[in-house]
């Protein structure tokens, strides 16, 4: 399997039934994909919608209907459609209950950098920084390394922040990381991989629990 | 009926140097018929205030690679290559806000605030050029209030008191912005007789809004972007 639909399926089972949950763009998308429906979520779209499915065929696509990067998506039942004021309201006053972001950097207290790259990549800011730092749950899912295989996971972020101390947990490739008090615990081992690589490819010292870890 | 008006006249009101609004998020909700004449008539030196700038030659992306813009208060350019190198080249002076609070600063113009306070972006860089107070024991950033002179949006919906309903997806900045202008300008897909409108469905009261352009024809920017066809 991929190494990025890994990561989706993995991630899908820290929604819980009845959740309000946003997927940001990339992996978390994916997400969707292994999400089960008999855990009626609502997914929000920071565009203004509540209850969206995912990406739609071209037939059924709908000029006025769009996520909020751009593609064309299904409703769901029970969605429903509000301006931008109110969807950040939603966001900020704790009633997003889990948000999934990627990320370039992430700092062993759990500091997330995943909006800019001084003088190579400038996009703005998004709706990155208000999920961050307000969901009440905020799970990164990345690949363990950046393409050039350096590590994303350090003892604290080189890049300019997102927000302080957000990130809750970290869905990757090899491995699921917690943040506990300031520190990553590791929590899960992924099959194909080992305690050697995932430390190798770590850039932050990991609590190992001193027992068998479930693997994923 | 008297709100319905001629689009050369209404977009005539936005003169060199102003502060223009747009609604849209990607091409739902984007005045792109009121951006082309905004285009056409030649204004230069505008500040524009949108969530993000549509994609390379699309829209106000259209406005800015024409030159006519100076600053860019905005969201995200994620989208728009063109005008993230425009950005890094100075060729145009951009301000990123968080979505929300690019919104919430809207909202206050609208609503004659002058701002309001946040722990959005504190601890990140963000926080560097904004004054920061303590409200409640708690560390906040100050907001200013974001207004301009002319607001642009888009309506499904509309009668000639300029009450408007939004569409789906198309409604995003639109009723914030409707608020926050001197004066508003609204293209609406359907213009509908005084009375028609349920007013229990109205998004935007027509006290907000002052003039009403009706779309005879959507040109084909309103479509579907077949690259963002991902199912």
């Amino acid at each position: 399997m991929d190494k990025r639909e890994k990561i989706a399926r993995r991630a899908e089972q820290e929604i819980k039934a009845g959740q309000i949950v946003n997927l940001g763009i990339g992996i978390p998308t994916m997400i969707l994909k292994y999400l089960k429906p008999e855990k009626r979520v609502l997914i929000h779209s920071e565009n203004g919608i509540l209850g969206m499915k995912s990406h739609c065929r071209r037939e059924d696509a709908d000029r006025n209907l769009i996520d909020a990067g751009g593609g064309y998506i299904d409703l769901d039942t029970g969605a429903s459609f509000f301006d931008s004021v109110l969807s950040f309201s939603l966001v900020r006053n704790g009633r997003l209950d889990i948000a999934f972001l990627g990320a370039l950097e992430i700092s062993s207290r759990g500091d997330l950098a995943n909006w800019m790259i001084p003088g190579k990549y400038t996009p703005g800011i998004g709706g990155g920084m208000e999920l961050a730092q307000k969901a009440r749950r905020l799970v990164i899912t990345m690949l363990h390394t950046s393409r050039k295989g350096n590590a994303k996971i350090l003892t604290s972020c080189t890049l300019p922040l997102t927000a302080r101390s957000c990130v809750d947990r970290i869905i990757t490739d090899l491995a699921v990381i917690d943040v506990v008090d300031d520190r990553l615990q590791l929590s899960e081992i992924a099959k194909e991989t080992t305690l050697k690589e995932i430390i190798e490819k770590t850039g932050a010292p990991l609590m190992i629990p001193d027992r068998e870890l479930p693997q994923f | 009926m008297d709100k319905i008006t001629e689009i050369k006249d209404a977009i005539s009101i936005i003169k060199d140097g102003q502060t223009v609004m747009i609604g849209g998020f990607g091409v739902p909700g984007t005045p792109f018929i009121l951006v082309e004449a905004l285009l056409e008539q030649g204004t230069k030196h505008l500040t524009l205030i949108k969530n993000e700038a549509n994609i390379p030659q699309l829209g106000v992306s259209r406005l800015i690679e024409a030159g006519r813009v100076d600053r860019l208060i905005t969201s995200h350019l994620g989208l728009n290559p063109t005008v993230l190198a425009m950005m890094n080249e100075n060729q145009i002076e951009v301000e990123f806000n968080p979505q929300g609070i690019l919104a919430e600063r809207i909202r206050c113009g609208g609503a004659g605030l002058f701002g309001f306070i946040t722990d959005i972006g504190i601890d990140t860089v963000l926080s560097q050029k904004k004054q920061v107070i303590t409200l409640n024991g708690q560390k906040g950033l100050v907001e200013s209030a974001l207004r301009a002179d002319v607001a642009l949006i888009h309506a499904a919906e509309g009668d000639g008191l300029g009450n408007l309903i939004y569409e789906k997806s198309a409604r995003n900045f639109n009723p914030v912005i409707a608020t926050a202008a001197d004066v508003v300008i609204a293209e609406v897909e359907s213009v509908v007789p005084i009375g028609t409108l349920d007013p229990d469905n109205i998004h935007t009261p027509g006290a907000f809004v002052d003039h009403i352009i009706e779309i005879k024809e959507l040109s084909d920017e309103y479509g579907i972007l077949e690259d963002f066809v991902f199912g």
